[in-house]
């Protein structure tokens, strides 16, 4: 896509786009850049002198079954984030998107929480669901159900999987509004004429057509959950119990800032560099998609 | 108040030659419509006039200033787009008023203007609205504004009309056409639209595929028609075009649908078998008992008059227009005139005038 | 015609509702609690209101673990506020020079910037750490701003909004003898003012719920935002103030919300049709 009515000019323009060419060569260019060398290095015990050894930090990370469990870790993770946001989310707008009284409110309702921090859902769901203080989590323990998420794994997953997918819906739910009403009534009302009625029609006429939407929105869902939850799984469980919820964003933190092993969350961090080119790619693909109707 | 000279303006785009050798006069004070089907080149034409385009190669000239390499803001021209490009973040005064406020004119002299210029196009009460805020005419209107209070050397209309409904069109037309004999600003019109050619314009250029077809008064344009393109494109319903040869010494031509005319106007120079096209407007045919049988495939009462679509055994179809509004008939029984033949050479597609050796 | 009330969906919007509402009224009510009460367990489902000294009370001086909220707010003000401003103005002038001007190595820049999208900061964090320390920008507040500021999701929107700007208002503008600075400045920004505000919304969420980045360039708690600050008062949860920290989340949340909640509309179609 290119403009036909230009400015002429190259100097101008040239001293214009400067600005982030330069932030983006400082900030990520160079340090993307030095994340691929170090990659390839590792430091001895000291922590003296660092010497090449190719790719032997990314065979070392792909059988070491800790870092494998990781990425299944975060694969299931993920899934059950972007699973459990986007269909609340999809009910939701479905329910929005009806002729019924106060839509507008209902709208505005489920759009702020899109203002919520990552980090903030944690502490929300934290101040909630604490074993001992949590409003919620100290009355089921009082009530004799043992919850305390930092000691019981699946706990703290279901935690993590929670907040993270609560914070999302608001984001979902915009989208698939947005797309909701994109379909023009003129085919709702053809199928209605058809014959076709509730879920029938929802399912041959308006999900189909959502289609775009949705796997733009699954792509930026899987990204979301496995960068952007940073914030909240630090924030409740820091990884924890022992590894129970270290994704693999989680862990580039632990083993880079924490236990300082440059060369491994170095390689760690190019192994999901590549996973995130590869999503957006796909996402762009499917935006192309999307505002073809 | 300028006079516009193009001396030789060819044009191309990369390999594709949209323009090939466009010459032009105008005559101070003068609306010279462009007309032709889409593509034929005139608006290029027109976008080279403004600056917005480059020649590749040729001159342009106003008041015999060669402008040919000057920037658009620096010929004294204002343009009329068609889809009014107004800025719709602004109001209608500042929209009529940015242009002067570039040139740095004084905020009285600038209000002078867009006050005088309002009163003409009767837009004093919408001053403080915003483009959404106005119907399709209106916006129209303060296109035009946004031209007038530019003081120009030179107007440019690039089809102006043709976003609006008819009924509108036709006001409008009538009062474009009013404002620049009023203000006497030499003017360069660009429209597809035949009937607002021949309307609007003291002169027509007609161009067809980027060339430059026939320039002269609509009137001459309509009866004397330089070549069958033009023949074809104006006049409506079209003219009939049918094919014949040169009979009789060059004093008629038989036509393929059976008939032979002799010529009322004098013989053409040429060989008997030469090829023809004859041209007959719809209107000037006539209903004759001793005329050919035409049966009728189609009609189209349009109240004042009635169009009837005529189809011969050999597929030709003949278009004719009648003052009477009732026909029935299965078949009509029509004459063509000598008089009001049109000759044309059927290789070249040019008018051959009588005697012409 | 008479309205048949759409009970199921108006149950599950509620729902939906209360979903998102419940969770911040729980904390306000129990931030106006005492310590010890929430301690014990006890929920309330009213705020007191004999409590709620407790907020102008931690704004003045914060929790254990963190400093006076009034103080985090503010740089997370700050911060919010320089993020989305900064890179509102250099994702137009790059959009700017990229849609409407032809320059040598013009899409090499383009596809440079595009590849910001796919390195968002939780990828690069420990090199991009290291190139602060050599830039000396640790613990700095342009530290914690400038790497956020370059990134390519508003430079990629502008570019959409532009490339389909009318031909026509870019010509007429040129004959009413509008220079290029002139158009952006006169034309072109004010018709993207939508988009604009839209940006404004997103980028100024972004830049309040910041967390990784700051955590790791603040190392003192003057630059804490409220974020890092709430999360540090929850420490290790031995010496906690829960009420404390319960108001210093309400406080937190106010002003992403307020922001969300007045700008709304442009919001949610510049959100969408952005991504167009």
């Amino acid at each position: 896509m290119e403009r036909r009515t230009i400015f002429p000019g190259t100097w101008f323009p040239i001293l214009l786009v400067l600005p982030q060419l330069a932030l983006t060569a400082v900030f990520f260019l160079w340090p993307a850049g030095q994340a691929i060398w170090s990659s390839t290095t590792r430091a001895d015990p000291f922590g003296e002198n660092t010497f090449f050894v190719g790719l032997e930090n990314f065979s070392d990370l792909f059988s070491d079954p800790l870092y494998i469990d990781s990425i299944t870790r975060t694969l299931v993770f993920c899934a059950a984030v972007a699973l459990l946001s986007m269909s609340v989310a999809l009910l939701l707008a479905v329910c929005a998107d009806r002729e019924i009284r106060g839509r507008g409110w209902y709208r505005v309702m489920l759009i702020w929480p899109y203002a919520v921090a990552p980090a903030m859902a944690a502490v929300l769901w934290l101040l909630l669901m604490h074993p001992q203080v949590g409003l919620v989590g100290a009355w089921l323990n009082h009530s004799g159900i043992a919850w305390d998420y930092k000691l019981n794994d699946a706990q703290a997953m279901g935690m993590v999987i929670a907040a993270s997918a609560w914070k999302q819906v608001s984001y979902n739910f915009i989208f698939f509004l947005a797309g909701l009403q994109s379909i023009p009534k003129a085919v709702i009302e053809a199928a209605r004429m058809d014959g076709a009625k509730g879920w029938f029609r929802f399912r041959s006429v308006v999900l189909p057509l959502l289609m775009p939407t949705v796997f733009f929105l699954i792509v930026v869902n899987l990204v979301y959950a496995a960068f952007d939850t940073f914030g909240t799984i630090q924030a409740l469980t820091q990884g924890g119990p022992g590894k129970a919820t270290e994704t693999l964003v989680v862990k580039v933190y632990r083993d880079g800032v924490v236990n300082l092993d440059i060369g491994a969350s170095s390689a760690e961090s190019v192994v999901l560099m590549i996973g995130v080119i590869a999503l957006t790619a796909m996402q762009f693909r499917f935006l192309g998609k999307r505002g073809e109707k | 108040m300028a006079t516009l000279i193009l001396d030789d303006i060819r044009k191309s785009f990369g390999k594709t030659a949209v323009l090939h050798g466009v010459d032009l006069a105008l005559h101070s004070g003068e609306m010279l419509v462009i007309v032709g089907a889409s593509g034929c080149g005139k608006s290029t034409l027109l976008r080279l006039v403004a600056g917005l385009e480059e020649p590749t190669s040729g001159r342009i000239l106003i008041d015999d200033t060669d402008v040919t390499n000057r920037d658009p803001s620096q010929r004294d021209i204002a343009m009329v787009f068609q889809n009014y490009a107004l800025y719709p973040h602004m109001s209608v005064f500042d929209n009529m008023a940015y242009g002067l406020r570039i040139r740095k004119l004084s905020d009285a002299e600038i209000k002078r203007r867009v006050d005088e210029a309002a009163g003409l196009l009767e837009l004093g009460h919408l001053l403080d609205r915003k483009p959404a805020q106005l119907s399709g005419g209106q916006r129209q209107r303060v296109a035009m504004g946004r031209a007038i209070v530019r003081e120009p050397k030179l107007f440019l209309f690039d089809e102006p009309l043709s976003n609006l409904d008819a009924t509108l069109r036709v006001t409008m037309r009538a009062e474009i056409r009013r404002l620049q004999r009023r203000m006497g600003v030499t003017s360069l019109y660009v429209t597809h639209d035949q009937v607002e050619a021949m309307t609007l314009g003291d002169r027509l250029l007609v161009l067809h595929k980027g060339v430059p077809v026939q320039l002269a008064t609509p009137m001459e344009v309509f009866h004397r028609p330089a070549n069958t393109y033009v023949a074809g494109f104006i006049g409506a319903p079209a003219m009939n075009l049918l094919a014949g040869k040169l009979a009789q010494g060059g004093r008629a031509v038989a036509l393929e649908i059976g008939e032979t005319i002799v010529f009322a106007d004098g013989p053409r120079a040429g060989a008997d078998g030469m090829a023809l096209t004859i041209g007959i407007r719809p209107e000037h045919l006539r209903l004759a008992d001793d005329g050919f049988t035409l049966p009728v495939d189609l009609v189209e009462p349009l109240g004042s008059e009635t169009v009837v679509i005529g189809k011969l055994e050999s597929g030709t179809l003949l278009t004719i227009k009648l003052a009477h509004s009732h026909v029935t008939d299965s078949f009509l029984r029509v004459r063509i005139p000598p008089e009001h033949l049109h000759v044309f050479d059927a290789g070249s597609g040019l008018r051959l005038e009588p005697g012409a050796g | 015609m008479t309205r048949r009330i759409d009970w199921p969906a108006h149950i599950i919007l509620s729902l939906g509702v209360a979903l998102f509402v419940l969770p911040i009224w729980l904390v306000l009510s129990g931030s106006t609690l005492t310590a010890a009460e929430i301690s014990r367990g006890e929920l309330s489902l009213i705020p007191r209101l004999s409590g709620l000294g407790v907020y102008a009370s931690v704004l003045r001086d914060g929790s254990p673990g963190a400093g006076p909220v009034w103080r985090m707010l503010l740089v997370s003000g700050a911060m919010a506020l320089t993020i989305a401003v900064g890179k509102i103005v250099i994702s137009i002038l790059s959009a700017y020079a990229i849609t409407f001007f032809r320059f040598p190595f013009r899409m090499a820049a383009f596809w440079t910037i595009f590849i910001t999208l796919m390195l968002p900061v939780e990828v690069r964090i420990i090199p991009t750490y290291s190139v602060m320390s050599d830039l000396g920008l640790i613990n700095t507040f342009p530290g914690m701003t400038i790497p956020l500021i370059a990134s390519a999701t508003a430079t990629l929107l502008f570019r959409q909004t532009f490339l389909v700007v009318p031909d026509e208002l870019v010509e007429a503008a040129r004959m009413d003898g509008a220079g290029p600075w002139r158009f952006l400045k006169d034309i072109l920004i004010p018709v993207s003012s939508s988009n604009l505000a839209a940006l404004f919304v997103i980028l100024f969420v972004y830049g309040w719920n910041q967390y990784l980045w700051p955590l790791l360039v603040a190392t003192t708690p003057e630059l804490d935002t409220i974020v890092i600050g709430i999360v540090k008062m929850i420490g290790t949860e031995t010496a906690t103030e829960w009420n404390r920290v319960m108001a210093t989340a309400v406080l937190a949340l106010l002003p992403p919300v307020a922001v969300v909640v007045s700008m709304q509309r442009w919001f949610v179609r510049g959100l969408t049709d952005g991504e167009k």
